[in-house]
């Protein structure tokens, strides 16, 4: 059973999320005594495209074709389907980026290969194929057996340990798949990314506020102590329903997932659907003035005390930890 | 404009989620079921879109009679008519192609999904049957305008947004952006009750991916408190026990 992964670019970069699923595809075929082929699609430098076998890709094939600069789920599906058959492989792996969660499905009713997105473990291969992942938003977890000859599994973002300083030297080879002009029916308009922000899916460490803030203008605190500690910033989902802050930093249940290995909940009460969207967290710490914040329940260290009074004195030590470091 | 809405049933978000003996489901007892909270968002969109086109609003759903309340609630918002599929939604694939049988030869010119079930979360119904019905699919929509053949559209990317436009039929999945759900009036749930659900029996598909069994997550070991006059120490302890910054 040999592996196909799916090496995604933001433009032209591979980021760590794609890394930690190439590290993932690794270990997965080395439990399948077999290699990974790594396939890039659009314009990657040489450069960029060497490191992915630093994190495990015995072999890289780089579709340079400009027409894959922009994301189509369609286009995608067609390349990866015809280097499945190109490689011979069997099992597909990538990250569960927005793209490849658009992507997977469409290829998995191409080719008839059972999926499973945000998987957070290596696959059980010992008796048939297992895979694990978080349902009901974070409320449980579901083991799924895939039973088609092919497969693909999407790795959940921060769920795996990235493992790079591999033989950084295998091929790149060049190569062009056929592209259907009516997959082409796609136009990007425009594309528009926050720089030099943390993504809060990527993020280690997040920062997160609540009600308990009492206002946007109390903000400044969160995000210094974000800054401090290289950290995403995140909110409840009252506060994203008063525009304090924008839903794109709302995490829970109908918000985001996110797995940070740590997670700092500063005023928010923990609500089952609050808690559902950020229980995949390593370490969570929890300062509510309530003792009796369900977020305790939850959380491996907390402060029971009011945000204004606690948020300086952590800023401050934060402050003197970094100075040393 | 014919459209289609593939709603999905979901606990209540309020949910303690409780599984059952055999671990394969969850135990329903006390359990309110809902729309799926994002069918709900794709929903809204498809009113306003059916309101100002003059379209026809179909809502599909793969399962068993128990969804009625459910259907019936998306008829008093205004959805035309329902459509059940008489099949157990075993994985996305097979709801995917239940629904693909159900409407072949149907031409919808827009078909909304949620971006995921808050159920298994899986994201794949959208996208597979885009490839399924052979039409462009695109996901984590946040906003939908048409103007003639042409939809404009934002959906969300890694790290941002972008802006795209599509010629001719579209399945798209909704991010909760799309549309602020709308609550059904009197009038509209009188409507309801008149208003056609056609039931629809399985195409047989088998499906790809098995739930073999469901758990519950590890307990966290209890909290440990610091003292607010001590705050300085948690920092301390997140970087020299936990190592973590």
């Amino acid at each position: 059973m040999s592996v196909l992964f799916f090496a995604e670019n933001i433009e032209g970069k591979f980021h760590k999320s794609v890394f930690e699923a190439l590290t993932f595809a690794s270990d997965t075929a080395a439990k399948l005594n077999t290699s990974v082929v790594a396939v890039s699609l659009g314009t990657v430098d040489a450069e960029e495209l060497k490191k992915l076998s630093g994190y495990g890709a015995n072999k890289v094939l780089n579709v340079a074709d400009a027409k894959f600069n922009t994301f189509n789920s369609a286009l995608y599906a067609s390349a990866l389907q015809q280097a499945i058959e190109k490689e011979g492989a069997d099992l597909v792996i990538m990250s569960s980026t927005f793209n490849a969660k658009s992507l997977a499905p469409r290829l998995s009713a191409k080719i008839s290969a059972g999926l499973v997105t945000n998987v957070i473990e290596l696959p059980d291969t010992n008796n048939g194929f297992t895979v694990k992942k978080p349902v009901y938003s974070g409320k449980g977890f579901g083991l799924f057996s895939i039973n088609t000859d092919k497969k693909i599994v999407t790795v959940a973002i921060n769920s795996y340990h990235v493992v790079g300083g591999k033989d950084g030297n295998v091929a790149i080879e060049d190569w062009t798949p056929q592209v259907n002009d009516s997959d082409l029916n796609i136009k990007v308009l425009e594309t528009k990314r926050q720089k030099g922000k943390i993504s809060l899916p990527e993020a280690e460490i997040v920062v997160s506020g609540g009600r308990g803030m009492k206002g946007p203008e109390n903000w400044g605190m969160i995000e210094e102590l974000a800054d401090i500690l290289g950290a995403a910033t995140a909110c409840s989902k009252p506060v994203a329903d008063v525009g304090w802050r924008p839903h794109s930093e709302h995490v829970g249940q109908t918000g985001l997932t996110i797995s940070p290995d740590l997670y700092i909940a500063v005023g928010i009460s923990g609500a089952i659907q609050h808690l559902a969207g950020v229980s995949g967290s390593k370490v969570i710490v929890a300062i509510n003035k309530d003792p009796e914040a369900p977020f305790f329940k939850a959380a491996n260290y907390g402060i029971v005390g009011d945000a204004f009074e606690v948020l300086p004195k952590l800023i401050e030590a934060a402050k003197k930890i970094k100075a040393h470091a | 404009m014919k459209i289609l809405l593939c709603a999905s049933k979901t606990p209540d978000t309020t949910t303690k989620i409780i599984f059952s003996a055999d671990k394969k489901s969850i135990d329903a007892n006390g359990v309110q079921f809902i729309l799926n909270p994002y069918d709900d968002h794709a929903l809204a969109r498809a009113m306003d879109l059916k309101e100002k086109f003059n379209g026809h609003l179909t809502v599909i759903h793969v399962g068993d009679g128990t969804v009625e309340p459910i259907l019936r609630r998306c008829l008093a918002i205004g959805a035309d008519e329902a459509v059940r599929v008489n099949a157990e939604a075993t994985d996305a694939y097979s709801v995917a192609s239940q629904i693909a049988s159900a409407i072949k030869g149907e031409n919808f010119d827009l078909i909304l999904t949620g971006r995921e079930s808050i159920d298994f979360n899986g994201s794949q119904v959208s996208d597979m049957l885009g490839e399924l019905l052979d039409i462009p699919s695109i996901s984590f929509v946040s906003e939908l305008e048409i103007d003639g053949n042409t939809k404009t559209l934002r959906r969300f990317i890694d790290g941002g947004e972008e802006r795209l436009s599509v010629d001719g039929p579209l399945i798209i999945s909704a991010a909760k952006e799309l549309a602020e759900p709308r609550i059904p009036n009197m009038r509209g749930i009188m409507q309801s009750r008149t208003k056609p659900i056609k039931v629809v029996e399985s195409n047989g598909v088998k499906p790809l991916v098995e739930l073999v069994e469901l758990s519950a997550p590890d307990k966290k070991t209890s909290c440990v408190f610091i003292d607010v006059a001590d705050a300085a120490n948690l920092i301390e302890i997140l970087h020299t026990k936990e190592k973590l910054i």
